[in-house]
């Protein structure tokens, strides 16, 4: 039990950190610009397909900056030839506008890569087992994922309040008339917050790939969970994003781990149902089974009692 | 959005296609072409298998009719792909599609749910609307039911059903004396959970002594990452794995227990091809196993070599996977040829009880009683060895290691059919 606990924590921690490259993009555009960008976890596909091709002539290194670069590029040309003139016509346009998106995008990706898995492979550098614990490896590559997203996480932070960049974009995000009237460029912040959050995005997409797989359906699994962290981290809190990055990687990944049903809850309480109960379907479920939904539930609750968010500004 | 359903990462088939009826057009002008509907994804998760079938089910019509003047007396046939998203809602809105385009087969696969919602929706349909009638030809939904207790006049499976398939991969893991702890993990519906029923009974039969350490149902297309499972499977001490996955399910969960060091065999239904074989490649050798209808390798019918070589001049990234979708056709045709008409009632009728060779040069039988075809499986495994027809151009292919004679798989029919009688 206990050698599962632990390899639940770990991986609980690996996916908790790659969501955290996710969300950090998105709760960065959501904090500057007020759009909710549907086509987030798009460009985090693209980062993975971009790296896949651009790896098999470069080796996965150069892959590694080249794709998100590409793919950050791509999104600085998405906010300043697409975004900024739907933004004229208010929010809804601009979330419809990024709806739309997503399924182009998806739709691109399959007809121009095909619908297959990609066979894109961590490099051999890291291609060994780091340790094995109770029989398990635990590959090289997962520890370099979790050393790199928590390098982007210092990174961040120390970028956003120690450079002078990221105080105007801080200012940008509380006071935009302001900073616009102190002779700021407001619209290239946008394009520059734009497209480093797409940027981010990718990156995640280059470190996942080879370990859940590129395949065109790789957005569609991750996307609505991105959005359930910046909600209940907090939208435009980059730190509720970690925290809720992390608890939601590690619920799933515990909630997986534990072999407990809702039989086993009752028993404890003293309940016991015949077998072939009306209700046996809900008394069968066991919380392996519920994992996937556990984020979702944990948005709703969060939405009821606390809509700001853990460590989101109400707004005033 | 409905208008969208043949999705541009079909163009270039779809292209050659347009290009090759219209060479064609010289050949059978004046006569209405026979038109097939394939329902399968061909967007989302599990596009890549919808999109081969698709595929392979154009290049058949194509190879063994098309280009030889067409059936029924010089019509071509027509293959309409149908974008269901592995969805149940989108399938029958897709059918209704295909019944207002006046389409009188339909072909569907993947996915035992949309194939039983189908199957429903086509035995409602054809009895409100007898002179409107369509078929079923279902070449890979596996669930028991589907020629069991849900069974349909209208419904022909030319895949073997998941007990079939799982009395073979029983008897190969009941040969393994390595084997005595096996965990059994799936998705979960229907599909997933009739594998686990049935690898439980079934082993207990053949070998009391294994021991099913894990029995797991997981939501389908869901799963980001299948570590924390695996870890369950290592802790569980299992020295073999029994999944029903398929599609990127398969490939994460293959990828996931690679990655963990988990060096047991894993026995699958559909774990090669479409990217797979070639993302798990080296890592996959010896360990990976297939119980399926189709044989890989090695081949000795000529006719079987040459269509694989035909489909890979044409589509060089893709795999012959799945003859039996020619198999599917051939059966459909001799039946149309046999009554002279496309009359869904009447084909029907003639596919009962019908043998057609397929093209390894094996009878092939579709009981009568309940519509279910009977050919040879085999267990086969992940080699770079002996492989002459590979997957995803990586080296690495299936070789069979085991082949069950179709009599041998035969078990008997539980459908209480309720036929029309016109």
């Amino acid at each position: 039990m206990i050698d599962v606990l632990i390899f639940a924590t770990l991986n609980g921690l690996v996916t908790g950190l790659l969501l955290f490259l996710l969300a950090s993009g998105l709760t960065l555009i959501f904090s500057m610009m007020g759009v909710l960008n549907f086509a987030h976890a798009s460009f985090y596909m693209l980062g993975a397909y971009c790296a896949f091709s651009i790896g098999q002539y470069t080796g996965f290194w150069p892959a590694l900056i080249l794709a998100p670069v590409l793919v950050g590029g791509f999104g600085a040309l998405v906010e300043r030839y697409g975004l900024r003139h739907v933004h004229k016509s208010g929010h809804v346009a601009e979330l419809v506008f990024t709806f739309g998106l997503a399924f182009l995008i998806e739709q691109a990706v399959q007809s121009f890569w095909g619908a297959d898995t990609k066979n894109y492979q961590p490099p051999a550098l890291l291609d060994f087992p780091l340790f094995t614990l109770f029989g398990q490896d635990f590959p090289a590559y997962k520890a370099f994922m979790l050393l790199v997203s928590i390098g982007i996480f210092i990174g961040l932070y120390w970028g956003l309040t120690r450079t002078r960049t990221g105080m105007i974009i801080q200012a940008a995000t509380s006071h935009p008339q302001t900073v616009a009237n102190l002779g700021h460029n407001l619209p290239l912040i946008h394009t520059l917050v734009f497209g480093a959050g797409s940027a981010l995005a990718a990156l995640a997409g280059v470190l996942a790939g080879p370990v859940l797989t590129t395949f065109p359906g790789m957005a569609a699994t991750l996307g609505s969970i991105v959005f359930v962290i910046v909600v209940i981290g907090g939208l435009g809190s980059l730190t509720g994003a970690l925290v809720a990055s992390l608890l939601i990687g590690l619920l799933q990944s515990w909630a997986i781990a534990v072999d407990v049903g809702m039989a086993d809850l009752l028993h404890w309480v003293g309940v016991e149902f015949p077998p072939d109960h009306p209700l046996k379907d809900i008394w069968r479920l066991s919380l392996p089974q519920l994992a996937p939904v556990l984020p979702y539930l944990l948005l709703v609750l969060m939405l009821i009692f606390h809509p700001s968010g853990l460590f989101g500004k109400r707004e005033g | 959005m409905t208008r969208l359903t043949r999705v541009p990462g079909l163009a270039r088939a779809a292209i050659l296609h347009f290009l090759f009826i219209v060479a064609q057009t010289g050949l059978a002008q004046s006569l209405a072409p026979v038109r097939i509907a394939i329902i399968d994804p061909q967007s989302g998760a599990f596009a890549a298998t919808g999109e081969t079938a698709y595929l392979q089910l154009q290049f058949a019509a194509d190879y063994y009719y098309n280009e030889h003047g067409g059936i029924l007396g010089g019509r071509p046939i027509e293959i309409v792909a149908l974008d269901n998203k592995a969805s149940v809602a989108d399938t029958q809105q897709q059918l209704r599609r295909a019944i207002s385009e006046g389409i009188q087969v339909v072909v569907s696969g993947n996915g035992s749910a949309p194939a039983s919602a189908l199957s429903q929706a086509i035995e409602r349909h054809n009895r409100r609307n007898p002179d409107q009638r369509v078929l079923f030809l279902n070449y890979a939904a596996v669930d028991p039911a589907l020629t069991g207790a849900d069974c349909s006049f209208w419904h022909f499976r030319f895949d073997s059903d998941s007990d079939m398939k799982m009395e073979v991969m029983t008897q190969a893991i009941a040969a393994n004396p390595d084997i005595h702890r096996v965990y059994i993990i799936g998705q979960d519906y229907s599909f997933g959970t009739a594998v686990a029923a049935s690898a439980t009974a079934m082993l207990a039969g053949k070998r009391p002594d294994i021991e099913i350490v894990g029995n797991e149902l997981h939501p389908i297309g869901q799963v980001k990452d299948f570590t924390p499972y695996v870890s369950k499977i290592v802790a569980s001490g299992a020295d073999a794995v029994i999944t029903g996955n398929w599609g990127a399910d398969m490939v994460a969960l293959a990828r996931s227990i690679i990655d963990a060091g988990l060096d047991v065999p894993i026995y699958t239904f559909y774990g090669a091809y479409d990217g797979i074989t070639a993302t798990l490649g080296e890592a996959g050798k010896h360990r990976i196993r297939l119980v399926h209808n189709d044989l890989p390798n090695p081949l000795t019918s000529e006719e079987h070599i040459a269509f694989n070589r035909a489909f890979k001049a044409r589509y060089p990234n893709k795999d012959v996977t799945q003859p039996r979708i020619a198999t599917a056709l051939k059966m459909l045709v001799t039946a149309m040829e046999k009554t002279g008409s496309t009359e869904p009632f009447a084909v029907a009728t003639a596919m009962e009880d019908l043998r057609v060779t397929n093209m390894d040069g094996e009878e092939v039988w579709m009981r009568g009683s309940d519509h279910q075809a009977f050919e040879d499986l085999h267990v086969s495994v992940q080699t770079d060895e002996g492989i002459v027809f590979d997957a995803d151009n990586s080296g690495f292919g299936l070789l069979a290691e085991l082949t069950v004679p179709a009599r041998e798989t035969v078990r008997p029919s539980t459908c209480q059919m309720t036929r029309p009688t016109q």
